[in-house]
């Protein structure tokens, strides 16, 4: 993207939201983006569901936000001279639910993503309480095209795959990871190691920045082990926030790391996007599962109009 | 029995996540203060020192709630854990009222009253809680929790529980590492409710085997076939999984009759932090 800048400073706000209070996660929110500009930090990223908690359950619909919400409009005018990363319950005009992730820059809201992978198993639920997002794309802002996963959406090699070929240089992943597991001799649970090793491989593999804004705090016992982190393209941390609570983390990207990384390793230049599509097909039909039509004009894609873009949001 | 994986402790790692648990559950309610019942056994002992490390020392009240027939030792051990972390005791002797209920009720057996011992107790901590605006934190552990060796409404109550999902292995390595005294962590364990008693000889096994066991059955999700094949007898493994399944009622809420569209627990679902 032209004019895009290639080193930025960047701040992931590590959180411990209030469950199911808006009004005192939008405080939270001021105050963190707050102290992200004082340290001159150019973009902010917040974890999912950071304005209204995580285990909603019974409070999804009471504390889901239409795009249009003054809410949302808040966000917009916290945005003004900052990226920022929301993470919140969407509401659209048919009343679905959606774990949704917001970009948002100077007053507008530029992509939303709606979580696809609802983890409905083992202490997660959101299957039975979220709509499923259907698409995954990246998209251009002033810092480069990137694109936004949530926490689960990452636990399938896909979404990655389909961010990268899409020209994702940064990963944008706001979570809410539980703790979980613990092993002999281990700084941090087995679930934060096996995040540690998976946002690894993904950067090394694709040559890209993975920002992995993760949760803090406690909620009914279940812990979020923080550990938020910016990982550079050959898979190393360069910044880490503490495991287990509540930190501002701030780190320079420097979009060039991406393209050495091109230059020494250039396996997404070589990657056959017609191999892999011509192959899906195959095993799709081989599979004999019924094609769901995504195309513009259905049903499934025309409910996504609502997050479009500038030209949408910027009406009110 | 032959070799099987061995359960993990890192109490470095379980004192740092469970002392943060205590600080965020404890101060989102809008308190500062716990208070605990002090055995004098390691459970109470770690989840009272875990409390004291979260919140400070004058933030924790142990209250020791012995019976006429409980062990003196007992009482030394609460005193030394106290001791080892500076936090205040309070003792509220149980035996006038549990003595003024059994005259009326003189051929109760020694489970009747146990159990009333635990409630009472219960009662205890509860009231000490609202005059102290404090929560009630548990001390039972995950071995005691699947086994259903615990009080329903008696010492199985509390408010929150840091070492709920500690096997009893786990909880003496907790122990040693954050410094409950040696005599506490190294003594057999006992419900204390009759001279003698330990928790070993009323099960018929011990905590090693039976935390190895559970440790494959529940955590590792192993079958009966795959425990069998593990070197467990299948007696014993019968007789455990038969304690957890039977004392399922013990860890939910009652049971309640469903009429309506919306009913608590069932359709009505929120997290216990709401708003918090």
């Amino acid at each position: 993207m032209p004019g895009a800048k290639t080193t930025f400073p960047i701040a992931v706000a590590q959180v411990a939201p209030r469950l199911g209070d808006v009004a005192a996660n939008m405080a939270l929110y001021e105050e963190q983006v707050g102290a992200a500009r004082a340290q001159g930090a150019e973009l902010v990223v917040f974890p999912e569901l950071s304005l209204t908690g995580y285990f909603l359950k019974d409070m999804v619909s009471t504390v889901a936000l239409r795009l249009d919400s003054p809410e949302v409009g808040r966000l917009r005018e916290l945005s003004r001279g900052i990226g920022l990363v929301a993470g919140l319950v969407e509401e659209t005009p048919e009343f679905r639910f959606y774990n949704s992730a917001l970009y948002l820059e100077d007053g507008e809201i530029v992509h939303v993503h709606r979580k696809v992978y609802l983890p409905t198993y083992g202490l997660f639920d959101e299957g039975r309480y979220f709509a499923r997002g259907d698409r995954i794309r990246s998209f251009a802002s002033r810092f480069g095209r990137m694109a936004l996963l949530i926490c689960e959406d990452l636990w399938h090699l896909s979404t990655v795959y389909l961010a990268a070929m899409d020209r994702a240089v940064t990963i944008l992943c706001p979570s809410a990871s539980p703790l979980r597991g613990v092993s002999d001799g281990e700084p941090a649970d087995d679930n934060a190691r096996y995040w540690e090793r998976l946002l690894a491989m993904y950067a090394q593999s694709f040559s890209l920045f993975v920002v992995h804004a993760n949760r803090a705090g406690f909620e009914d016992g279940v812990g979020f082990w923080g550990g938020s982190s910016i990982v550079d393209p050959r898979g190393a941390a360069v910044a880490r926030a503490p495991y287990y609570e509540s930190d501002l983390l701030t780190a320079e990207v420097n979009l060039k790391r991406a393209r050495q990384g091109r230059v020494v390793s250039p396996m997404l230049r070589d990657e056959d996007l017609d191999l892999t599509i011509h192959e899906l097909l195959r095993i799709r039909e081989e599979s004999g599962a019924t094609p769901v039509d995504r195309s513009p004009d259905s049903e499934s894609a025309a409910r996504d109009e609502a997050p479009a873009p500038r030209r949408r949001a910027s009406r009110r | 029995m032959s070799s099987r994986p061995a359960i993990p402790t890192n109490p470095e790692l379980l004192r740092r996540i469970l002392t943060a648990f205590i600080r965020d559950e404890v101060r989102k309610v809008g308190v500062e203060r716990v208070v605990v019942g002090l055995s004098g056994g390691v459970d109470s002992s770690v989840s009272a020192m875990l409390a004291v490390e979260a919140l400070g020392a004058e933030n924790v009240l142990g209250i020791e709630m012995p019976y006429r027939t409980s062990s003196r030792e007992s009482l030394e051990h609460a005193d030394a854990v106290a001791a080892a972390c500076g936090m205040a005791t309070l003792r509220v002797e149980i035996t006038p009222q549990i003595e003024a209920y059994f005259e009326r009720f003189p051929d109760a057996d020694n489970l009747r009253r146990g159990n009333k011992m635990a409630r009472e107790r219960m009662t205890i901590l509860y009231d000490h809680s609202a005059r102290w605006r404090a929560l009630v934190l548990g001390t039972s552990n995950k071995t005691e929790l699947l086994l259903g060796y615990g009080t329903l409404h008696g010492d199985m109550a509390s408010a929150l529980n840091p070492i709920g999902d500690l096997y009893k292995s786990q909880v003496w390595a907790l122990a040693r590492a954050i410094g409950v005294p040696a005599a506490v962590v190294e003594k057999k364990p006992s419900a204390d409710l009759w001279a003698g008693q330990t928790d070993e000889q009323e099960m018929g096994f011990t905590y090693a085997d039976v935390d190895a066991l559970l440790w494959l059955m529940i955590d590792q999700r192993y079958g009966r076939d795959e425990l069998l094949g593990a070197g467990f007898i299948e007696a014993f493994v019968d007789r455990v999984s038969a304690m957890v399944r039977n004392s399922q009622f013990k860890r939910r809420l009652p049971i309640i009759a469903k009429v309506s569209n919306r009913t608590i627990d069932r359709d009505f679902r929120y997290a216990r932090d709401w708003g918090r």
